[in-house]
């Protein structure tokens, strides 16, 4: 006898059967307990992520949007329910360095030259030299830094640094990317930028991301699958498959389809932002 | 053209050309400084240099040699700057090193237990730092003892220290090097145990989602990030050093050493002796706390924190 649970993973598998399971949340909850009281800030999550998805998670603030990509990081422990990155616990998968991740802020080190700064992980993992040499070029290149090797990080732009710490995360060579609201500090043509060159990164190197915004547009451009969150408790209150097509330029948020899908996201963030009290 | 117009006008004052430096204002504060010495010397040494005169049957001294004479005694209360930098011109540059009487001999001695002390202090104090911040243990048990060691006067427990270790048969250097360890740990425990302590939560972060070992965020993130919080505790822990060695030379009948001078000073009433101590004493806290500062400022540029 098969469970409804079953059946239902089971059509999730054939509909899936390109990219198999990175991430699985299953009635996940978080609870931080405060002086105030606890506070929930995650609520019966269930959420799947596929190999090669762009998942964005979109939410107002204390949505719990930057807790549940900490708890996909191991950064966080979940205080109920299962999850699994690439079928074992998110602590073995981060031993296994199966991500890497993108903070809010760059979070260079200030004495360490860029070049240096992208080194930190792979000097970690006790990667050789030469390894180093060639994957700090590799990843420099990828995001338009080569040239930049032996500045610090105070002599580079925002997006400059915010680039070479995604170079960082990068240069572990993750088939996951975690990243939390990488842009949110940035201006908004600095911004589309950077957001046209992820969208080709992802499409080179086929990673799976889960991206953390506060941005309706960047959310919707981006994505494959966007997660609508609402605070109080933090829960999901509507998942979102795009089908706009992978390969898309920012002439596409001009387009009736893009436009539908970015409503129906507004929708969602309304309707579950409750003004009441 | 407009930017010459633009300019602000040149001042051609040469006392504002000076002002705005830092020499300028330096040389205004010193001079003060003399002058308000000069006229407290005349002041103090006033009572003695009238007794002198009744002794002697005179009455009728005109101010400007009463004055001169104030200025110009053995043994006055407060000897004048000129007095002390005459001693101290004296017994540097006049006096053979190898003399006993030469200041440089004196602060070669105090010079190596102060260095010597302020070494084995800066390294008790980077291990106890690190010990507090990886243990909570060696915080709750260590921590008190640090505190209260620093209550206790120094002045109190430097004869006993030099009194047990000479009686289990340490003397010399040592002795007088333990006294300026004990003053100079204590800020470099604390200054490091906040400068390892200080990297953000988005650096610690980083870190564990690299599954750092405790050992690699030691040496790429703690370690990098107490530097400037090292040096500023050196600056403290050198000058704490140079004390501690002067007042381990008090308790032992030091012959030799600017704690010594200091003592046979006093003895015999030789203030100008105990003043141009004073100053050598000063002059060697600075040139010490300045060499940590230049290697601070090397320090800092070449790891990329000094713009």
């Amino acid at each position: 006898m098969l469970t409804a649970a079953e059946i239902e993973d089971g059509l999730d598998d054939a509909m899936n059967e390109q990219g198999k399971r990175v991430i699985d949340i299953e009635n996940l909850s978080l609870t931080f307990q405060t002086n105030d009281g606890p506070v929930h800030a995650l609520s019966d999550i269930d959420l799947k992520i596929d190999e090669g998805d762009f998942v964005s998670f979109i939410g107002p603030s204390g949505c719990g949007k930057t807790t549940l990509l900490r708890v996909i990081a191991d950064l966080e422990q979940p205080t109920a329910g299962s999850i699994t990155v690439n079928d074992v616990s998110p602590q073995e998968a981060r031993l296994n360095r199966a991500y890497g991740y993108v903070f809010q802020a760059a979070a260079l080190y200030p004495w360490r030259t860029i070049a240096k700064n992208v080194a930190l992980p792979l000097e970690i993992m006790g990667l050789s030299k030469s390894e180093q040499q060639e994957r700090i070029a590799r990843n420099m290149d990828l995001v338009n830094l080569t040239g930049f090797e032996k500045k610090f990080p105070w002599q580079l732009s925002g997006g400059m640094q915010q680039r070479a710490s995604i170079a960082r995360a990068l240069a572990v060579e993750p088939d996951l990317l975690l990243m939390d609201e990488p842009f949110g500090a940035l201006d908004e043509i600095v911004r589309d930028h950077l957001n046209e060159q992820l969208l080709q990164l992802w499409a080179k190197t086929n990673k799976t991301v889960a991206f953390v915004t506060h941005s309706i547009p960047e959310a919707v451009f981006l994505s494959t699958k966007i997660v609508v969150l609402c605070p109080r408790p933090g829960r999901i209150y509507d998942v979102i498959e795009s089908d706009l097509p992978r390969d898309r330029n920012l002439d596409i948020r001009e387009t009736p389809e893009f436009l539908k899908i970015a409503h129906r996201v507004r929708d969602g963030l309304r309707a579950g932002h409750s003004y009441e009290d | 053209m407009t930017d010459t117009a633009l300019a602000p006008p040149k001042s051609f004052s040469p006392f504002t050309g000076l002002m705005s430096g830092t020499v300028g204002p330096v040389i205004v504060v010193v001079c003060v400084i003399i002058a308000i010495w000069y006229v407290a010397a005349v002041a103090l040494n006033a009572a003695f240099q009238q007794d002198t005169y009744e002794r002697a049957g005179r009455d009728d001294v005109p101010f400007t040699e009463f004055v001169a004479d104030t200025l110009a005694q053995e043994r006055p209360k407060l000897p004048a700057p000129h007095q002390v930098a005459v001693e101290l011109w004296n017994t540097t540059v006049e006096k053979k090193i190898t003399s006993k009487r030469s200041l440089i001999h004196h602060s070669t001695i105090t010079l190596s237990s102060t260095l010597l002390g302020f070494f084995i202090g800066t390294s008790l104090g980077i291990l106890l730092a690190i010990g507090i911040v990886h243990s909570g243990v060696l915080e709750k048990s260590l921590m008190p003892w640090v505190i209260s060691s620093q209550t206790i006067p120094i002045l109190a427990i430097a004869p006993m220290i030099i009194v047990v270790l000479g009686n289990i048969g340490v003397t010399g250097l040592l002795p007088k090097a333990l006294i300026s360890t004990y003053l100079s740990f204590f800020p470099v425990t604390v200054g490091m145990v906040k400068g390892l302590r200080s990297p953000e939560v988005i650096h610690m972060d980083l870190m564990h989602t690299y599954s750092a070992t405790r050992i690699q965020t030691f040496w790429k993130l703690r370690l990098p990030y107490a530097v400037p919080y090292l040096f500023t505790s050196m600056k403290i822990g050198m000058a704490a050093s140079l004390v501690g060695a002067i007042i381990g030379e008090l308790p032992t009948g030091a012959v030799a050493g600017l704690g010594a001078r200091l003592l046979a000073g006093s003895y015999y009433g030789q203030t100008i002796q105990i003043w141009s101590a004073l100053f050598m004493a000063a002059f060697l806290a600075g040139s010490l706390v300045a060499l940590i500062g230049l290697m601070e400022k090397l320090t800092l540029k070449r790891m990329g924190l000094s713009r």
